[in-house]
């Protein structure tokens, strides 16, 4: 089980989060085409390597936010509210490493 | 080589000692026509019927690791073609046929075991749901019963059918065409068969990039093992789709999760068929060898980390101490994840591309171990024809653009 640190209520065990997908999807504007929205409701990154996505804790404050996870090693790097902007995750990737192993 | 009684009786003498090598182990030729990425089950079957059937035998199969290391040889190996959409039950009842004949075809045991699954119903909406299925696998001449509590308990002696239980079980269907296979032997047929038909089966060889030329079309790979041309590529690689299929910038619809599964120590014969439960999320079965094999549900994050949370396995074995309760005392011997590439509507991406020269099959996430031989035949004939093979045309990847989903989710969105 993941130890997940909500920006909100500190470290809590993942049975109380629910994960929401990848983050920073921008949804198709209003005068898009198809193509456009079917590319933001269906696909993703799927990346191996560092990942920003969407986590809720639903048994706690119930509040939405943003985390950088390694999805080799499951270590998250940081977690981020909503309204900020994403981290740069090659910066990120640098710093810890291929395995995201130098992640606090 | 070929398996029959007199080749046994005869290594008998020297105590099976001097079985020779099943497949060869060439080194990459500088190129092929058609390059298989993933040496699983699916993709060692699409090269077999590329030169068994489509006479296309300059053909390899390049595997990062060991041939049958990914997914085919940790998951459940529960097989069956009871789906509810007429797409779906196209696609799966034509991997059912080829299962029943494939010991043969091969000249190798995969040990297909149609011992019927039985899926149990716990609430008014799992009846509901299963009644549609019922009826609809009976309109598309799919084999399938509904049985009561009792006659799921004579069926599966030991099911636990008290009406006071957390999640009573109140009716069940039956597939009696389905059941198990040998992961590995599968894997293994396979590579034996296609190997002896010219081809190479390279392990130990990851692919690291995509080559196109000017067009756009495919012209090769980069591999660990060096670069190999390639007129045709067929990406076959499970969990991994999104990042090799990203080599040629091609993003797809499908995120990656753990699945989980657990084996007991071996027992006497105690399960007699396949017992599923979608809604607490628990499958089981007994392998030959004696051990329970045990299915869990998926992690809810995407992961190539092929390990997942105790939690999911913890809940997985309450349900079934709750079904079984004659197992309680059972030791679980080993626990493994794989990593499913799964879709937004459950089923398969199995056709062209955006690039020419690749194709892809693909999004089985939880369930495709029982897909192999019919994903192996559409992916080969679909490469050979450079077209969608008819019984895959619903599965393309242009489907989702389209709005033509094919949502098998809301009936089973659960591993199988
Ligand atoms: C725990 C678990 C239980 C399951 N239970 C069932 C079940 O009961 N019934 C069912 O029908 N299905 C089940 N499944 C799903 C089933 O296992 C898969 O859908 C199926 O085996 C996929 O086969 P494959 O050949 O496509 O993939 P794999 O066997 O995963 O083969 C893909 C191969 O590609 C290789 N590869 C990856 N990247 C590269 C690269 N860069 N270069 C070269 N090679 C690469 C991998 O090493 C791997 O060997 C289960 C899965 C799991 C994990
Ligand atoms: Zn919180």
């Amino acid at each position: 089980m993941l130890l997940i640190t909500c920006p909100y209520c500190g470290p809590r065990p993942e049975i109380e989060f629910a994960a929401r997908g990848e983050a920073h999807v921008a949804r198709a504007a209003p005068d898009g085409d198809g193509e456009a929205v079917a590319a933001s409701l269906w696909l993703r990154t799927n990346p191996k390597g560092l990942i920003a996505e969407r986590w809720r804790h639903v048994a706690g404050c119930g509040r939405f936010f943003n985390a950088v996870r390694h999805t080799v090693t499951d270590r998250f790097v940081t977690t981020y509210r909503v309204d900020e902007p994403r981290p740069d995750l090659a910066a990120l990737a640098a710093a810890v490493g291929a395995r995201g192993e130098g992640a606090r | 080589m070929h398996f029959s009684f007199l080749s046994l009786l005869r290594a008998a003498f020297s105590a099976h000692r001097d079985w020779p090598e099943q497949w060869r182990s060439p080194g990459p030729k500088p190129s092929y026509d058609v390059i298989i990425v993933g040496g699983g089950g699916h993709g060692l079957a699409a090269a077999y019927y590329l030169a068994a059937e489509f006479g296309i035998r300059d053909v390899a199969v390049v595997e990062k690791g060991w041939i049958g290391g990914g997914n085919t040889g940790r998951n459940t190996t529960i097989v069956r073609s009871n789906y509810l959409l007429e797409e779906s039950e196209a696609l799966y009842d034509h991997a059912l046929k080829l299962w029943e004949n494939l010991s043969q075809v091969l000249n190798y045991n995969v040990m297909f075991s149609p011992r019927g699954v039985m899926m149990l119903a716990h609430t008014t909406h799992d009846v509901q749901s299963f009644k549609r299925h019922y009826h609809a696998n009976r309109l598309a001449g799919i084999d399938t019963e509904w049985l009561t509590p009792e006659e799921a308990r004579d069926w599966c002696p030991g099911l636990n059918i008290a009406r006071d239980i957390r999640y009573p079980i109140v009716g069940a269907t039956l597939q009696k065409r389905g059941g198990v296979a040998r992961h590995d032997a599968v894997a293994w047929g396979y590579a034996r068969a296609a190997s002896a038909l010219g081809v190479d089966i390279i392990q130990n060889c990851e692919v690291t990039g995509i080559r196109r030329g000017l067009d756009g079309a495919v012209t090769g790979l980069d591999t660990t093992r060096g670069h190999i041309g390639a007129k045709k590529v067929g990406v076959s690689v499970a969990g991994h789709t999104s990042v090799i299929m990203d080599m040629a910038g091609v993003r797809l619809p499908i995120e990656s999760f753990p699945l989980q599964a657990l084996v007991s120590e071996p027992l006497k014969p105690i399960i007699s068929c396949v017992v599923m439960s979608n809604t607490i999320h628990a499958y089981i079965s007994q392998s030959d060898k004696g051990d329970l094999v045990i299915g869990a549900g998926t992690d809810q994050y995407v992961s190539y980390s092929q390990t997942g949370g105790m939690q999911i396995t913890a809940h997985t074995l309450d349900a079934i101490c709750e079904l079984f309760p004659v197992l309680r005392r059972v030791r679980m011997m080993r626990n493994w994840g794989g990593i499913v590439d799964t879709t937004a509507d459950r089923s398969p991406i199995l056709g062209t591309t955006p690039v020419p020269g690749l194709f892809v099959n693909c999004g089985w996430g939880t369930g495709g171990f029982k897909a192999t031989p019919g994903a192996g035949h559409l992916l080969a004939a679909t490469i050979a024809r450079g077209e969608p093979h008819p019984i895959a045309a619903p599965f393309s990847l242009d489907r989702f653009a389209r709005g033509r989903l094919i949502d098998e989710a809301a009936a089973a969105a659960v591993a199988h």
